[in-house]
């Protein structure tokens, strides 16, 4: 029986919850130690060494592709979650009107399409852009991106917007608060949760997103991903491990940060 | 309340326009870079193929679309039904609807979890789950055939411990495959849920509790009723991707079996038959865009109706 | 509302913009992934003061269609032998006369008049390797030259046979193995080919572009491979041994080519010049593991390589071997649907 105080508590919930971040943690430490691994093959400890460390280092394709991705995701993922939140606002809490629908279905579209699919039409497309305009930089692929992140962020956000109370929001209005200060106000803080959740997903599928962005790149736009994926033919070696430590290292100090600062505020 | 409701049905009227506005900006991004691009695949559908991949602009075929439903026998000239891309179809479908499950069942306790947390920590256990995704795909895949192979951390660990004397097989089996999905995706069940169970006012769930129902009553007649967007988001954003994923089935399961997306890329590459995968993409469009539709329609009906 | 969403935009093109100017000394190379020496490309970049960005494609079907739609800005591109005749017959490769050059010279004659591209008027070698079989001696004591390795694998490889996902490279092996000649259509030959892969699937455990550790840790035992990754197996775990199949092979050549679209034409002869230096070519070879065509280049190899029976293919087997051409679109098609029906 549920202790009495607590009408939050489920049986088993806590549980698989643990289990379930005991066992998406299992694989990164699997990584982790093999990143510091002495030998040349994964899945074979041959003692500690920071080789891995160095040879990437040292890797210039490496470091430029790693870069190139660090640059591109935030910035497809920061104008896919902006276009997002005021699509999501302009699609909830309102009487259906004509043509919602479509637009929501609209906006989800890049979700139904096979990547496979819009890599080939975007390559068509671009490459016709590129020779007329001569312009060959990383704005294509910043531009497919966005595309493709919008409904990931979209539909967090629009969630929780759905689930969101009218009455505080009405209630200013009712006071005559000027609509942009309710939505600054009211509106933004309520929605925070959902728009941070919509911006991690964008920027995880862009610094995930291999296949489109094979196809639209122009030469020396290798993201981490496509160089990746170039290895998986041949050999992935465990300079791949060592990079992915370091850059799991850098965003568990970047949350520690965050989550310290936040912590500190309230 | 019906005054409330009255001012918000005014602005709702007034601001179908301002909607339009705020939609803009996504909308344009969507048509320019996703959708007008798909004029192209439309065409290409209707194409005769090129010797070497693409199409011979202007020459029009229907070959691509009779072979996504119908083939000529390989070794006789009968004409069927294209069973082998009946059979991916149902495979893709499967396990896109099983991993659709095995991530539910896993993310929306994860989600509550972080959910009932005191709100400062809740960002945390958010980034928590998010951050083993900022490693690449590719990279998270090998990482989890390690844990998984028969010489692999698990098995290791569990023979060690004396639970099994024989290691398990996951890697290249059905149940690999499946974990692996739900790995993959889980982020894209539970922050939708999250996102929408952290607003969740417990005072409904007191409230029932005070009239005597338990917790799982309240679970399944308050909280997962209201959350149900959020829930239907978050299963819409797994199958949808999971129905067109192949990287993960083919490193996990070992590849033995083509995925629609497999399939899709073959005629793409070496399979050299881009009006066939134009096509073959086109119907899977349009099944999924007619059910998301469909779904739109029902939910904002109800939701009128609720309202 | 919109401006301040407008003006990051901006600010945003603009940087983008900068970024794509073009330096005077450049060479743009597009080749498959992890396959370019990085020693060589510095050492090219300090002679002749030019730097260089390298691209990577998976495929030979992905570079080709990347190439035909233009706009890439690439200058070298490195196509598979089956796929140089296409890339020359849609007028993509500029004829760039690799046989007047001055270190062409050093070019093995054996590769000179080459079926894909007679004289050298357009390309010059990459690297060069077999497509075979790779076999655990400690589980498999018998012949590891046959095809039958992977065809019909005997009872203690059962179940652990790893199979390239090239539809290419199987077909191939399957067709000569049935006795039929490359990019047959003839369907008796065909029919068995399909029930042979039908029969032999279940016995296969997987089909994936197998790293050295699934091999040295255990998970496959045998399996379709290409020389140089058999190589790398090898030295891991001199256990393995990489098999002719006697039934019939393909060799294989990655060639150097220069794009009619390039923008920095007379860096990219530079670079045609400067691999078929033997010295440099040994640089090629050494990093991916692959012989390439060039006389003299082998004192430069690392001593493991220099009698490796992955490189050096033992005489008996060496007219098992033929470079396997593009097949003709209907053939292609006809074994697509075989392979879609072998994987269904």
């Amino acid at each position: 029986m549920a202790r009495p105080h607590s009408v939050r508590h489920q049986r088993g919930f806590t549980f698989i919850a643990l289990m379930c971040f005991f066992l998406l943690y299992l694989p990164m430490a699997t990584m982790v130690v093999f990143a510091f691994n002495a030998g040349s093959t994964v899945g074979q400890l041959d003692g500690f060494s920071l080789r891995w460390f160095r040879t990437a280092l040292a890797n210039d394709q490496i470091i430029e592709a790693l870069l190139r991705s660090l640059t591109i995701a935030p910035i497809a993922a920061f104008f896919a979650t902006v276009a997002a939140t005021m699509a999501a606002l302009a699609t909830t809490r309102t009487a259906p009107y004509r043509g919602m629908a479509l637009k929501v279905a609209f906006i989800n579209q890049p979700l139904m399409v096979p990547e496979i699919v819009t890599a080939v039409a975007l390559l068509v497309v671009f490459s016709r852009v590129k020779v007329w305009t001569g312009y060959t930089g990383l704005g294509y692929i910043i531009a497919a991106h966005t595309a493709f992140c919008i409904p990931f962020a979209f539909l967090p956000i629009r969630a929780r917007l759905e689930t969101m109370d009218l009455s505080l929001e009405t209630a200013a209005a009712d006071l005559y608060a000027r609509p942009w200060s309710v939505f600054r106000r009211i509106t933004l803080p309520l929605l925070w949760p959902g728009i941070l959740a919509g911006f991690m997903l964008a920027f995880v599928v862009s610094l995930d997103d291999v296949v489109i962005t094979e196809f639209i790149k122009s030469a020396g736009q290798e993201t981490l991903p496509t160089y990746m994926l170039g290895q998986l033919r041949r050999n992935v070696t465990p300079e791949m491990n060592a990079i992915s430590t370091l850059f799991l290292a850098v965003s568990v100090i970047v949350v520690s940060l965050f989550f310290l600062l936040s912590r500190k505020k309230t | 309340m019906s005054q409330a409701q009255e001012i918000a049905e005014e602005m709702a009227r007034r601001s179908v326009r301002t909607r339009w506005w705020l939609s803009a900006p996504a909308l344009a991004v969507v048509f320019l870079f996703a959708i007008a691009p798909l004029a192209v695949i439309v065409l290409y559908s209707f194409m005769a193929k090129g010797d070497y991949g693409d199409v011979k602009y202007w020459q029009f075929s229907l070959d691509g679309w009779f072979s996504v439903f119908f083939e000529r026998g390989l070794f006789d000239d009968s004409i069927g039904i294209a069973q082998a891309h009946v059979s991916i179809l149902w495979r893709s479908v499967k396990l896109a609807l099983i991993t659709t499950v095995v991530t539910l069942l896993i993310g929306f306790p994860t989600a509550y979890f972080i959910a009932i947390r005191p709100p400062s920590q809740r960002d945390f256990w958010l980034f928590l789950i998010t951050i083993p995704f900022w490693t690449n795909l590719l990279i998270r895949t090998f990482a989890i055939q390690e844990v998984f192979r028969n010489e692999g951390v698990l098995n290791t660990v569990l023979m060690w411990s004396g639970l099994i004397r024989e290691p398990l097989k996951i890697m290249f089996t059905d149940l690999g495959i499946f974990l692996g999905m739900a790995y993959v995706y889980l982020p894209l069940m539970v922050l939708p849920i999250y996102a929408s169970l952290e607003k969740f006012d417990f005072r409904f769930a007191e409230a029932a509790s005070d009239l005597y129902a338990n917790n799982r009553n309240v679970l399944w007649r308050i909280i997962i009723p209201m959350t149900r967007p959020a829930i239907i988001a978050g299963c819409i954003l797994v199958f949808i991707p999971a129905l067109g994923a192949y990287v993960t089935p083919r490193l996990l399961g070992g590849g033995k079996n083509l995925m629609l997306g497999n399939l899709i890329e073959l005629q793409f590459g070496q399979g050299r038959n881009w009006p066939l995968g134009a096509a073959l993409s086109l119907t899977l469009t349009g099944v999924v865009m007619l059910a998301l539709l469909v779904y739109v329609r029902a939910a904002s009906k109800e939701g009128r109706s609720h309202g | 509302m919109r401006l301040p969403i407008l003006a990051p935009t901006l600010s945003g093109l603009a940087i983008l913009a900068g970024s794509s100017a073009f330096a005077a000394g450049e060479l743009n190379i597009f080749n498959w992934g992890e396959y370019t020496s990085p020693e060589l490309i510095k050492k090219f970049e300090e002679t002749y003061d030019v730097k260089v960005t390298i691209t990577d494609f998976d495929s030979n079907d992905t570079a080709l269609a990347k190439a035909r739609q233009g706009g890439n800005n690439f200058d070298i591109v490195v196509p598979s032998s089956t796929f140089v005749p296409v890339w020359i017959a849609e007028g993509l490769l500029l004829e760039s006369r690799p046989d007047q050059m001055e270190n062409f010279k050093n070019m093995d004659p054996r590769w000179v008049d080459v079926s894909f591209d007679p004289g050298r008027h357009y390309t010059v070698p990459w690297q060069w390797g077999t497509t075979g079989v790779i076999v655990d001696t400690d589980l498999y004591k018998g012949d590891p030259n046959t095809s039958t390795i992977f065809l019909d694998p005997p009872p203690e490889l059962a179940g652990k046979v790893n199979v390239v996902p090239e539809m290419g490279d199987v077909m191939a092996l399957a067709i000569r193995a049935e006795g039929g000649q490359d990019c047959t259509a003839d369907m008796e030959v065909l029919k068995r080919v399909h029930e042979k892969l039908v029969a032999a699937k279940p016995k296969w455990v997987a089909m994936d572009y197998a790293s050295i550790e699934k091999y040295t840790g255990g998970d496959y035992a045998a399996g379709l491979s290409w020389s140089g990754a058999a190589m790398r197996v090898r030295l891991e775990a001199p256990r393995f041994v990489y098999g002719y199949p006697k039934e019939g092979y393909p060799i294989w050549m990655d060639n150097v080519a220069i794009l009619k679209s390039a923008p920095n034409v007379e860096n990219a002869k530079l670079f045609q010049n400067f691999i078929m230096d033997p010295e440099n070519a040994a640089m090629i070879s050494a990093y991916a593991r692959y012989a390439n065509g060039i006389k003299g280049s082998e004192q430069f190899m690392p001593e493991d390589m220099r009698n490796a029976p992955e490189i050096n293919i033992p005489p008996e087997f060496v007219d098992k071997g033929e470079f396997s051409p593009a097949c003709p679109p209907e053939v292609n098609d006809l074994y697509t649907r075989i392979w879609t029906d072998v994987l269904k």
